[in-house]
């Protein structure tokens, strides 16, 4: 499904960010991407999104991300950005979700029908025809997982889902997380919500992979977290209240 | 508030004043925007002594507010910095053209007066015309007649890139503002010395957001055109008031309807 083979990413001249990284994600895995601020984790996102370019290789369902192949890339990746004032720019929540199928000429009719499924299902019905700068910051991350949902993306990423929400709101994104039916990549530093809600870690220090495996093994490593400037999930970590 | 973040609130308060309900905001957008200019260009056309003729016009605006429920007040309030430019230009003529035009009674009045106010006149019209019209369509509706009326679509991208980037940098200066103030409380306005750091901050912050925009529309498909709202369809009425302004706008424009009822009085 996702393939990095060899992958090294520099901005600049300077010490490449993401260094010689190989790694698989099979279709329908749910994958966290972990490691402290600066690891690379954006990085990754951004060359695997073709925002940034690469050395090595990158695949998604077995095209590769090359600047010809763009377009058919994107149309099956659905990134949910950290920050989503960066991520939604039309007035309402409605023209923001049209955005997309719109430009993949989908018909008003059923770019209509999509967003209502979207919304029924995210139980947002009624942030329909809201002002984007109208909503709460929780309401806003759910408009924009909305915004990514209704492209019928085959694959997810998303960037630090649950960073500045507070718990009521973090607790709706993990639990629609848990019901995406698709293959997920998330990166966090939040360790709790990715033994919520996925099954395999990879965990990422200065640009290189330093672990990858069963999420229930990893996050409990606490040597091996600490070593990477992590602590252990608040659930395992021993000290409840 | 900050201004930034004023400035933030009002952008914001057109939009939602162009997002409600009214007869004029259902008017067809090309019918505003052709009713808009014909109004404009037959306000400026007036000769400069003419206030008689041109007074009249007054009744578009005046109906058009009535009609949107936006209430004048706002347009005062919005156009407070702008209205006092408009007024100056007319603000010499007295002091030119002294020549007695017309008596109120036994008071000369002299050509420059009467040239100022309707210089004055002809501008505060055209701020009203042209509020009406932003004030009761929405950017992307004016956007989408726009592109029906074949206007390029880079032309048309352009104007909604370029409305909603104002949004983008002045909320960047509204954050920046407040955490410049909160560590420099009971400073009035930013230090000149802070000034350069300030601005290059703004830049590199306002083209960081832009180009996460930018990429959130390449990420979904965005190839250069924006698929505008299905164009409203005009309907019989959009069509009548097109036609029917620009020929009461035409008709007034000759026929001074206000000498002719000055004379029937009169009579
Ligand atoms: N646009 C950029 N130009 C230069 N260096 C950058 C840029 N963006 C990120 N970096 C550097 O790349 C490294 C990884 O950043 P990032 O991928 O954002 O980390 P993470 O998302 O894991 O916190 C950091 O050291 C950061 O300073
Ligand atoms: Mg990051």
């Amino acid at each position: 499904m996702i393939r990095f083979e060899n992958v090294s990413v520099q901005y600049d001249k300077s010490e490449p960010v993401l260094k010689d990284l190989s790694f698989h994600i099979q279709k329908g895995e749910k994958v966290g991407l972990i490691g402290a601020n600066g690891a690379g984790k954006t990085t990754l996102m951004n060359a695997l999104l073709g925002l940034l370019p690469h050395e090595g290789t990158i695949e998604v369902e077995g095209i590769e991300v090359e600047k010809q192949n763009l377009p058919e890339i994107r149309k099956r990746l659905g990134f949910v950005f950290q920050n989503s004032d960066n991520q939604m720019f039309m007035p309402t929540v409605y023209e923001d979700m049209s955005f997309a199928p719109l430009n993949y000429g989908h018909s008003k009719e059923q770019v209509d029908r999509m967003i209502d499924d979207v919304l029924e299902q995210l139980e947002l019905s009624e942030l329909k025809y809201r002002h984007n700068h109208r909503i709460s910051g929780g309401e806003k991350r759910m408009a924009a997982i909305a915004t990514i949902l209704v492209m019928r993306p085959h694959v997810i990423l998303m960037d630090e889902p649950t960073a500045s929400l507070d718990p009521y709101n973090r607790r709706k994104v993990i639990d629609v997380m848990r019901s995406f039916d698709r293959t997920m990549l998330v990166t966090s530093h939040d360790l709790d919500m990715i033994v919520d809600t996925c099954q395999r870690v990879i965990l990422l220090s200065r640009g290189r992979i330093v672990a990858d495996g069963k999420t229930d093994v990893i996050l409990h490593d606490k040597a091996l977290l600490e070593a990477n400037r992590m602590e252990l999930p608040f659930r395992w970590s021993g000290n409840r209240e | 508030m900050n201004k930034a973040e004023k400035s933030l609130y009002e952008i914001r308060e057109m939009d939602d004043l162009a997002a409600g309900d009214s007869p004029v905001h259902r008017l067809w957008p090309l019918s505003k925007f052709f009713v808009t200019i014909a109004y404009i260009i037959t306000v400026m056309s007036f000769h400069k002594y003419d206030l008689n003729g041109l007074f009249v016009y007054v009744l578009y605006p005046v109906v058009m507010f009535q009609l949107s429920g936006v209430p004048v007040r706002t347009f005062f309030r919005k156009m407070r910095i702008v209205l006092p430019l408009v007024i100056a230009v007319g603000v010499f003529n007295p002091v030119f053209d002294r020549d007695i035009l017309l008596y109120v009674g036994k008071v000369g009045v002299s050509g420059g007066v009467v040239s100022m106010v309707t210089l004055i006149l002809k501008g505060v019209f055209a701020l009203m015309a042209s509020f009406i019209l932003v004030a009761t369509t929405p950017i992307d509706d004016l956007c989408a007649a726009l592109r029906m009326i074949r206007v390029p679509a880079v032309i048309v991208s352009l104007l909604l890139l370029t409305y909603r980037y104002i949004g983008v940098l002045t909320e960047e200066v509204a954050i920046m503002t407040n955490a410049y103030h909160l560590r420099a409380p009971g400073q009035k306005g930013i230090h000149i010395s802070a000034w350069g750091s300030f601005l290059g901050q703004l830049l590199l912050r306002s083209m960081d957001r832009a180009n996460e925009l930018y990429a959130s529309m390449q990420l979904r498909g965005f190839q250069g055109n924006f698929y505008y709202r299905e164009g409203k369809k005009a309907r019989f009425a959009d069509i009548l008031f097109l036609v029917l302004m620009i020929a009461v706008f035409v008709f007034l424009r000759f026929f001074p309807l206000a000498a002719w009822i000055g004379k029937l009085v009169v009579r």
